[in-house]
């Protein structure tokens, strides 16, 4: 099948089959390798990535589900070399370890801020418990999205990511 | 894991929905958010030769009113489901229901008729849609019909829809100025209920007017605790005498006993959940 | 110029790895791709213990973009035996360990045969065609069981399913006294029998492998803990030169002891690339993971505690039966041998006595798991001096008092044959004790027991120590342990005046390229930013042992130490030189050499001056060679002991069995700290850990052998809702075994989080008349304790409880 997605702000249409996974065609067709795959059911949440404007688990989706959207993986966060305030503060708040979860964490952290962006703790934990973190307990996590709440003021959510004016590549990947 | 191959379809509007699972046959599936769906399929515990996508079906999207009744849209997602104004209004109970489905990027995808129609005994949206007498509307080639709650869900993961069959909407009848609560009670947060209580009962001035109980996980479909509601009904809304009508909670189940819970301890549960799901719904 | 530089060692610096982390810039060993890169995945037995008595692989061959399909007969003749390097006693039964079965499976999750496809989706569809007939054979799963009179046998050829028993006697090893007598004499006996439930390391980037044979070496990158030893354990099982082998640990997403393995799938990936001479790759699924990674703990512990009525222990009898599971992976026999020496914990035991017999059954193979033998130990101990304590009407921290090692009396010598070099039980309980509000929280508890509150207050402790470091290698050797315990580092100084250091600990999440980074800007006195910390490849990191066991810091921190310090050594000569003065007289202060007593504004010559120097060779000192480059290997005389004290507050709801903790305080003591930041990180990954053995986590087989928890929708590893806000401390007091004064902090979260954890529980409902909840405790074991005594409830029920578990391939209901 033939479908067209915009991921981090570059459009590519791509022949896949219909049983390929979101993930799949993100990390083999466009070498968006930086959101991974942690389990098989989606319980880890290591492959959260947004699609149109929303926190969804890349495993869970597939690639002609896609068709027409617009995703935003960890590769597309950062802005003329800036960080993400999210990002940011996961290192500012030593919120990763091996850094497995990280991407998930981040892209999930920012949905849930763009939700509630001035989320209790209690919210913050609830909002990541589709997510798992083996490393870290979790408490600096906590402690990062809240910090990152405090430099966000609005509008840093996953509808400020969509990009207007895209390239386009057909064929993309390899 | 990956899903073995099959063939896909993203029909427009149901007649086409329709028309599609009836060409596939027998071996299609239907996809909704796919939440429940794509895991099944990676695991490879099934395999159908043709998914039909329900995603681009905008008439199956939404929440309107019809009367004293609540018309909830097949594919509407739960964090639709969540945040609509008529739900919280008119079916507060399923609100507070989705609200503790999964996690939130499954309720980002995963849809309120995609769960109904899933029938897993476990799963948090069936024994509020029981316990609202939901009616749900079906479309096949023959046409609409529409199934009550108490008879759409026929056993495990089955529901009595008919091959070819699609899930359009789900008519709640409007409960109001009702209470409510969904006490759910499992080992982790993303895991599934071992057991869970959906409570809505209308009080005035004191006294239980009317009641709805139903209970997930209970029985391999969603029971109602009819008992539970007649003892309630003309009650006091008071700790002790909801406590007392909740004691009846269990009556006629006989649930399965996994690795979280026997039978025994799921009754126990029944009875306490429900306690707790009335007096939190009624603030006592 | 002077300038006074901050010492780095003890600076809460942000992490250097994480820039490439948070970016998505990763280096996963899935992530790779190469030309013509094959895939590889692996059918499993579903039988737990059964002959093969045929295998059909012809359809999976014809399956489109399939290349080979091997069977076990296929590799029999070169996948020799999976290296066990921890033979723990001479008569020590070992079976051969195949990496794919050939005549018969012997856990469900064993490798039958591999497919290798162009890609991954077409591997996966030839799995599906790949058709095993078995022979079932008994399947032997309790421990108890399993050397009972007339068991079944797993393995039928070694007449028994008992691999070893292991014994340490105090009064034989002249370190204490007859525990018999002891017991014998004994005021009060505290005897109980607890469980350790199978866990699973749940690491969360699933292991793969990556083998090129295409080049002069073959090179395997592999999300693995030892790169090192892999390397050498591919030479010796494989028979292949070591020289012609190099390995490479990219970016790995923890291991917590899991991946410290030799996997077969590293075996077979390696033996498919070389047959087919292209570059062939294996990514597990996470079921492979649960079901076939190996797994952890899983003991059945029967304790004897001796006491007098004052509360002193005069004497403790551990009897141990150890699940191996069905086959000796690389460490398995040793882990529980580690708890050996630490039954005894910070406690003035005079006899003592540990045996333990390793058992095989039909599961998936045990082996090291975070703590790894050290939690077994102190979840037993921490356990029983409560029960002692409740025995007695004592306060249970006031039980510990009693008995534990007093900070004046360090060093000290154990009854278990250790040394002690430094501690201080006493503060880290103090501040722990007021950090936790102990006495407001025991009103609390009497005040909500007299109440008869549905939500019930329990108070749980741990005074827990540990080992680390491992290890001494004579120790090692005494032991049994096939290797050494030594690390390498080596550091390089570039001409520009930047530093490499290389070093053989492999990092897979702690964060070594930052604090290795802080420790040689401090013994060099360059900048942090100066250090590029090399690790995780054989090519450029050729001497490891690797990272497990706490023990990079203790052991491979020491080595770049002590190759910083030969820099030092080289650079004064040239320094001297510089400045024209007596090697003698130069001395290092801030990075730069400058002669003794010569006053600030002296001429001085930093260690860059001395780099670019040497690079230019042009005026060296008579017979020095123009390098500063410097290698060590530091091999440490003892372990460390990291100790602490944990405190949990958890409300039980005795309507429901349901556990929530309402606190927790850890004041823990790592002796120096040479990153805040990242210690109390690791005691906070290492606490939800713990915990979730306490009240989550479970490997569960059903009676055919069957994981029935092959999933994270049934292998519960907590999220953050499920865990509470940690309070972590730390109290100081340095080891003495090295120069740094680290004691390591890997574990320690782990090992002292689950006793405190079920002490709580155990606390919180003891009024009730219970004195166990077995672990985990789940809600329905709580609620049954409380209304019968019970401590095991759970277990299978034969139907369906809905979820994703109870779906069948028909789509219906198991």
């Amino acid at each position: 099948m033939r479908i067209t997605v915009t991921v981090d702000g570059t459009t590519y249409t791509d022949e896949v089959e219909p049983r390929q996974l979101l993930v799949h065609y993100l990390r083999e067709r466009l070498g968006k390798v930086g959101t991974v795959v942690g389990c098989d059911t989606s319980n880890c949440g290591a492959c959260t990535v947004h699609l149109d404007g929303h926190s969804v688990k890349s495993c869970s989706v597939l690639a002609v589900q896609a068709d027409g959207g617009e995703v935003t993986t960890i590769e597309g966060l950062a802005r003329d070399g800036t960080l993400h305030p999210v990002q940011q503060a996961f290192h500012d708040n030593h919120a990763l370890q091996c850094g497995f979860c990280t991407p998930g964490m981040i892209m999930q952290s920012i949905d849930l801020l763009a939700d509630n962006p001035d989320p209790d703790e209690r919210a913050v934990r609830e909002g990541l418990e589709g997510n798992l973190c083996r490393c870290t307990g979790y408490q600096n996590i906590v402690r990062a999205v809240r910090d990152a709440a405090g430099h966000m003021r609005g509008g840093a959510g996953p509808e400020a990511e969509q990009v207007r004016e895209t390239r386009n590549v057909v064929g993309g990947g390899n | 894991m990956i899903p073995a191959a099959f063939d896909y379809v993203a029909p427009t509007t149901v007649d086409d929905a329709v028309r599609a699972l009836a060409e596939a046959g027998e071996d299609a599936k239907v996809i909704a958010g796919g939440q429940s769906l794509l895991p099944v399929l990676r695991m490879r515990l099934a395999a159908p030769s043709m998914l039909v996508d329900l995603g681009k079906v905008a008439e199956l999207r939404g929440v309107r009113e019809d009367g004293d009744t609540l018309v909830v849209g097949a594919m509407t997602t739960h964090y639709d489901v969540q945040r609509d104004p008529l739900v919280r209004e008119h079916a507060r109970l399923l609100a507070l229901a989705t609200n503790v489905v999964a996690d939130p990027q499954v309720r980002h995808r995963g849809t309120f008729g995609g769960s109904l129609a899933h029938a897993d005994p476990a799963g948090d949206l069936l024994a509020p849609a029981l316990a609202l007498d939901a009616e749900l509307v079906v479309a096949g080639m023959d046409g609409r019909r529409t199934i009550p709650a108490a008879e759409f869900f026929a056993d495990f993961f089955t529901t009595s829809m008919r091959s070819g069959e699609i899930l359009c909407e789900v008519r709640v009848p409007k409960k109001t100025g009702w209470s409510a609560h969904y006490e759910k009670f499992n080992r982790v947060a993303q895991a599934w209920s071992i057991v869970a209580v959906a409570a809505a009962v209308l009080v005035d001035d004191g006294t239980i007017t009317e009641a709805r109980v139903g209970l997930t996980n209970m029985a391999a479909t969603p029971v109602r605790a009819t008992a539970v509601e007649s003892a309630l009904v003309g009650q006091p809304a008071t700790a002790e005498a909801i406590t007392a009508a909740a004691q009846h909670a269990a009556e006629g189940t006989s649930p399965a006993a996994d690795g979280n819970a026997d039978a025994e301890f799921r009754q126990h549960l029944a009875r306490v959940l429900t306690s707790r799901a009335v007096s939190a719904a009624v603030g006592a | 110029m002077t300038s006074t530089i901050e010492p780095e060692i003890g600076r809460a610096r942000l992490r250097k790895e994480d820039a490439r982390l948070i970016a998505g810039r990763t280096r996963w060993t899935d992530n790779l791709a190469l030309p013509g890169l094959l895939h590889m995945a692996v059918a499993r037995s579903p039988m737990a213990h059964a002959r093969i008595t045929n295998i059909d692989v012809d359809a999976a061959r014809r399956m489109p973009g399939v290349l080979a399909v091997f069977t076990g007969a296929d590799l029999a003749g070169e996948q020799g035996s999976l290296p066990c390097a921890w033979p723990i006693t001479e008569d020590m039964k070992s079976p051969d360990a195949p990496s794919i079965a050939v005549e018969e499976v012997n856990f469900a999750g064993e490798a039958v045969a591999v497919v290798v496809a162009r890609s991954a989706y077409e591997a996966a569809d030839a799995l599906e065609a790949v058709d095993v007939d078995y022979d079932e054979l008994p399947v032997v799963l309790d421990l108890e069981g399993a050397v009972a009179d007339g068991a079944d046998l797993v393995h039928p050829d070694l007449g028994t399913n008992a691999s070893a028993t292991w014994v340490f006697d105090s009064a034989e090893a002249g370190t204490g006294t007859d525990v018999e007598r002891a017991i014998a004499d004994a005021e009060v006996l505290i005897e109980r029998t607890y469980r350790q439930q199978r866990l699973i390391p749940a690491f969360m980037e699933p292991r793969s492998v990556v083998v090129d044979p295409t080049g002069e070496q073959l090179t395997m990158w592999s999300a693995t803990q030892i790169p090192h030893i892999l390397r050498v354990m591919l030479a010796m099982t494989l028979s292949v030169p070591e020289h012609k082998v190099r390995v490479i640990a990219p970016d790995v997403g923890g291991g917590f002891g899991g991946k410290l393995q030799v996997t077969p799938e590293e075996i077979l990936t390696f033996l498919v690339a070389r047959r087919l001479g292209k570059p062939v790759k294996w990514t597990e699924t996470r079921s492979e993971s649960l079901l076939s990674a190996h797994h952890g703990r899983d003991q059945v512990q029967k304790l004897t505690l001796a006491a007098r009525r004052d509360g002193t222990v005069t004497g403790l009898k551990v009897e141990l039966l150890a699940d191996m599971g069905a086959y000796l992976r690389l460490v398995t026999p040793g882990v529980p041998i580690l708890g050996a020496f630490m039954f005894n914990a910070i406690y003035k035991f005079p006899a003592y006595r540990f045996a333990c017999t390793n058992v095989f059954t039909n599961k998936t193979p045990t082996d090291a798991y975070r703590g790894a033998g050290r939690p077994e130990a102190t979840y037993a101990i921490e356990r029983l001096m409560d029960e002692l304590a409740a025995e007695l009407g004592v306060d249970p921290i006031e039980i510990r008092e009693r008995n534990w090692i007093r900070h004046e009396e360090f060093p000290f010598d154990t009854v278990a044959g250790l040394t002690y070099d430094s501690g201080n039980y006493e503060a880290a309980t103090a501040k722990a004790k007021e950090l936790f509000g102990y006495d407001a929280l025991r009103a609390e508890q009497r005040e909500r027991r007299e109440r008869g509150d549905t939500v019930q207050l329990g108070i749980g402790t741990s005074t827990f120590t540990e080992m680390c470091g491992l290890a001494p290698s004579r120790v090692l050797g005494a032991l049994s342990y096939a290797a050494g315990g030594w690390e390498h580092a080596a550091v390089r100084m570039l001409p520009t005046g930047k530093v490499e250091v290389v070093t053989g600990s492999s990092p897979h999440g702690q964060g070594h390229e930052t604090a290795w980074s802080q420790i040689v800007a401090d013994q060099l006195g360059v900048p942090f930013e100066d250090v590029e910390v090399l690790h995780g490849d054989t090519q450029s990191s050729h001497r490891g042992m690797d990272t497990y066991g706490s023990r990079s810091l203790t052991v491979g921190a020491m080595a770049v130490v002590r190759a910083a310090d030969k820099v030092k050594a080289k650079a004064a000569k040239v320094a001297a030189h510089m400045l024209e003065a007596a090697e003698d007289d130069v001395e290092f202060a801030g990075g730069a050499f400058g002669v003794r007593g010569a006053g600030a504004e002296a001429k001085s010559v930093s260690i860059q001056d001395v780099a670019l120097a040497v690079f230019a060779a042009h005026d060296l000192p008579d017979g020095v060679e123009p390098s500063l480059d410097s290698e060590a290997t530091f091999d440490p005389e003892n372990f460390s002991f990291p100790h602490g004290t944990h405190l949990c507050a958890a409300e039980v709801d005795t309507e429901t069995g349901r556990v929530t903790i309402r606190s927790y305080v850890a004041v823990d003591d790592v002796g120096k700290v040479v990153n805040p930041l990242i210690v109390e990180g690791q005691v906070h990954g290492g606490l939800a850990q713990g915990i979730a053995q306490a009240l989550y986590e479970e490997a569960v087989h059903d009676e055919s052998g069957t994981l029935t928890t092959g999933t994270l929708a049934d292998y519960l590893v907590p999220s953050a809702v499920d865990l509470p806000e940690f309070t972590t401390d730390r109290t100081e007091t340095a080891a003495t075994s090295n120069a740094l004064g680290v004691k390591g902090v890997g574990e320690a979260g782990t090992i002292a989080s689950t006793p405190a954890v079920v002490n709580a529980v155990v606390d919180a409902v003891r009024h009730l008349g219970v004195s166990d909840v077995q672990m985990p405790c789940t809600p329905m074991r709580v609620w049954q304790a409380i209304r019968t005594g019970r401590t095991d409830a759970g277990g299978l029920g034969g139907e369906a409880g809905g979820g994703l578990g109870s779906i069948n391939p028909e789509g219906g209901a198991r």
